[in-house]
């Protein structure tokens, strides 16, 4: 009943009730491998080394063709190793290039990534060539089929993927010195080049799990675009770590899934573009960092700027007219204020709801009690300013005002105290403008 | 005191020390006494962090060895805490000020072991000498130059050990900073330690030290503030390019010979 029922539903949503064995197991994979690519993947961009992936990724694939040649078989444990082996080599000749020639590291990674990439196709079309019936499938290397994977290439992925976690649980501490402070490693007595070597061994072990479902043109990204990912939402080690883990995770399924609504789809680019999505959501989405959470700041910055300087100006024009609840048009305000009419329209309606300023009849406004306490702060830091700039550091009078008019909305009650303690309490501002005093404004005039 | 009764904290031996073959010190043989602040001053590219990078046993050396409390370098090298250059790490890694300080007790756990409780006392204690508690949880990247030398300077305290090895730990700080790290050097030197710094500021060598160290590509003198600071030592260390020994090294350089081989 059962089977009868499941086998009617659409595919898109029949992947969604995990009945088949194979879904499970090309999941569980793919979701493995994007976690420990993830994890592993941090470390390489937290120490400058995320070309080092894409580099050892390609250098893969040699090894994977003469593990296939010598052996006859797609055993993955073979293919592992042979990918393994040639990963290896790839990195101790970047190693050998940049220490004995002239030529700099970013050079000698992208000559070994070349050469062994072009070595590994031609290696594959030879194989091609011969016919080999075990071969097919061995060119999905390149772009990596989930769908191509077996029992045994999911146990395998499952057992490297769970051990190198356990690794990185138990190093944790020594992975994350040598990432931020190899040199202080060093000096502390810790076996840094081991370290590194086993650093360097995981990621070699990351790029070849992955080869299967990812391919190693594109394996890179699923190294690298996590952990960059990741950055944005934390700024501690273990939960980038985590977060990294769970957006390879989470790339793993759904490049799982679309492979399987199309079987002919190469896993490999699906997991890369669901990657590059959580990447994009991460930069735009992202608090802190994110580009609209700063984008909010800016706009709570501006706003607040705005707002200040109407209360500043209503201060100025009511000092003016010896009354400080003296209203003013919007025809005024503008002419201080370069701003536009919508704007102040804006900044006015948001002055009037918190009750610091007051419409006094119609395109007239005033300070409240409380607006004038907060103009007079604000003018007493721009006065405090103006004179700090021309006694302190010597700078004319008539220079003084723009950096003012930037400072009044920066400056803290702390840095206040000291500006005041600095200049002895001074009663006069360099144009001779009296510098209204703290607490209560004190010139309240109403 | 003899060396027979107490080995000196560090003692170099003829060090020569050569990048791409060319060498940047020549023939150091030099001992830190116990208990003294020594500046180590000279010109730019002296080789004045490179002394300091080869005792830590970050450089290779072309020939000569250090010695650490009488034993050899590498068995020795953990009673030294290093303070390195602001520059030398990035600032942007995913950590806080605390979990800095907490490295300089990864060398006393073991492999594998993760820090306890009083680790992170320590390590708490460390910060607040350096008056940097409040700041405990901050991502780095959000601390001041002068924050984050202190953050450097904690996490040598954090080490508990009683020889300092600082490289240019003043340059470029703020008033309080400087200020706070004098204060720490002569709480060190209260308590015996051996601190030896990285100094540029040759107006306050008299000052903040009673031992300097003049360096020019070779050890060019050693000893007490009062009488090696002096005119002529100066002139000796910076006037006068050292051309010889440059053109001699450029030619090691380019023969690619190994100085001493």
């Amino acid at each position: 009943m059962i089977e009868s029922y499941q086998q009617e539903l659409p595919p898109w949503l029949a992947f969604f009730t995990f009945s088949d064995i194979n879904v499970r197991l090309i999941l569980a994979g793919c979701m493995l491998l994007g976690v420990s690519a993830g994890v592993l993947g941090c470390f390489a961009f937290l120490r400058k080394r995320a070309l080092l992936g894409d580099a050892l990724a390609h250098a893969a694939l040699p090894g994977v063709c003469m593990a296939f040649l010598l052996s006859g078989t797609k055993n993955p444990v073979v293919i592992l190793l042979g990918a393994t082996v040639s990963c290896w080599i790839g990195a101790i000749s970047i190693d050998l290039i940049t220490k004995y020639t002239r030529v700099k590291e970013e050079s000698a990674l992208g000559m070994v990534l070349s050469v062994f990439f072009g070595a590994g196709i031609l290696l594959l079309t030879y194989i091609q060539r011969t016919g080999n019936a075990a071969q097919a499938g061995l060119d999905k290397f390149l772009f990596g089929q989930a769908s191509s994977m077996l029992d045994r290439d999911v146990w395998t992925l499952a057992i490297v993927g769970t051990l190198m976690i356990l690794v990185v649980v138990l190093a944790y501490k020594e992975f994350k010195i040598v990432s931020f402070h190899a040199d202080y490693a060093t000096a502390l007595g810790l076996p840094t080049r081991a370290i590194e070597l086993t650093l360097s061994t995981l990621l070699v072990l990351a790029v070849a799990i992955g080869l299967q479902a990812v391919g190693v043109v594109l394996m890179a990204a699923m190294l690298v675009t996590p952990a960059a990912a990741a950055r944005y939402w934390t700024d501690r080690l273990g939960k980038m770590l985590a977060i990294a883990g769970f957006f390879g995770a989470l790339s793993g399924a759904i490049g799982t899934y679309i492979s399987y609504l199309g079987p002919r789809m190469p896993t490999g680019p699906w997991m890369v573009v669901a990657v590059t999505s959580v990447f994009f959501g991460s930069l735009v989405f992202a608090p802190k960092r994110g580009i609209l959470a700063r984008l909010t700041l800016l706009r709570r910055i501006r706003r607040q700027t705005a707002e200040e300087n109407v209360l500043r100006t209503l201060y100025v024009s009511g000092e003016k007219e010896h009354r400080m609840d003296a209203p003013c048009s919007t025809a005024e305000l503008m002419q201080f204020r370069s701003m536009t009419a919508w704007t102040l329209d804006r900044t006015l309606e948001r002055l009037m709801a918190r009750g610091l300023v007051r419409e006094t009849s119609q395109g007239f406004f005033a300070l409240t009690a409380e607006g004038v306490e907060r103009g007079a702060r604000l003018t007493r830091i721009h006065r405090l300013w103006e004179l700090y700039l021309t006694r302190k550091l010597e700078i004319a009078p008539d220079h003084v005002h723009d950096d003012a008019e930037e400072i009044e909305h920066i400056i803290t009650p702390e840095l206040e105290a000291r500006l005041l303690a600095t200049l002895d309490y001074p009663e006069e501002d360099p144009h001779a403008r009296r510098i209204p005093p703290a607490a209560g404004g004190g010139v309240i005039a109403t | 005191m003899s060396p027979a009764e107490k080995p000196a904290p560090i003692e170099v031996h003829d060090l020569t020390v050569a990048y791409r073959h060319r060498p940047v010190l020549w023939d150091i043989d030099v001992t830190l006494p116990e208990g003294n602040l020594i500046a180590i001053c000279g010109p730019n590219g002296a080789g004045k962090s490179t002394l300091i990078k080869a005792i830590m046993g970050l450089v290779p050396l072309a020939s000569g060895k250090v010695e650490i409390f009488g034993k050899p370098a590498k068995q020795g090298r953990s009673l030294i805490a290093y303070v390195p250059q602001r520059e030398s790490v990035d600032w942007d890694f995913p950590t806080t000020a605390l979990d800095v300080v907490l490295m300089g007790r990864y060398g006393h756990l073991p492999l594998f072991g993760r820090p306890r409780k009083r680790d992170r006392e320590i390590a708490r204690q460390s910060l607040e000498k350096v008056g940097m508690l409040e700041f405990a949880n901050r991502q780095i990247s959000q601390l001041s130059g002068g924050q984050q030398q202190r953050v450097f300077l904690a996490r040598a305290l954090a080490q508990q050990t009683r020889v300092y090895l600082m490289d240019e730990p003043f340059a470029g700080v703020d008033a309080s900073t400087e200020k706070a790290i004098v204060v720490l050097l002569r709480e060190l030197r209260e308590q015996g330690c051996t601190v030896a710094v990285v100094h540029h500021d040759l107006q306050s060598v008299p000052e903040y030290f009673d031992t300097v160290m003049l360096l020019n590509l070779r050890m060019v003198a050693f000893g007490p503030v009062e009488s090696t600071f002096t005119t002529e030592n100066l002139n000796k260390t910076y006037g006068g390019r050292l051309n010889l020994l440059t053109e001699v090294g450029e030619k090691l350089r380019k023969s690619e010979w190994s100085a001493r081989q």
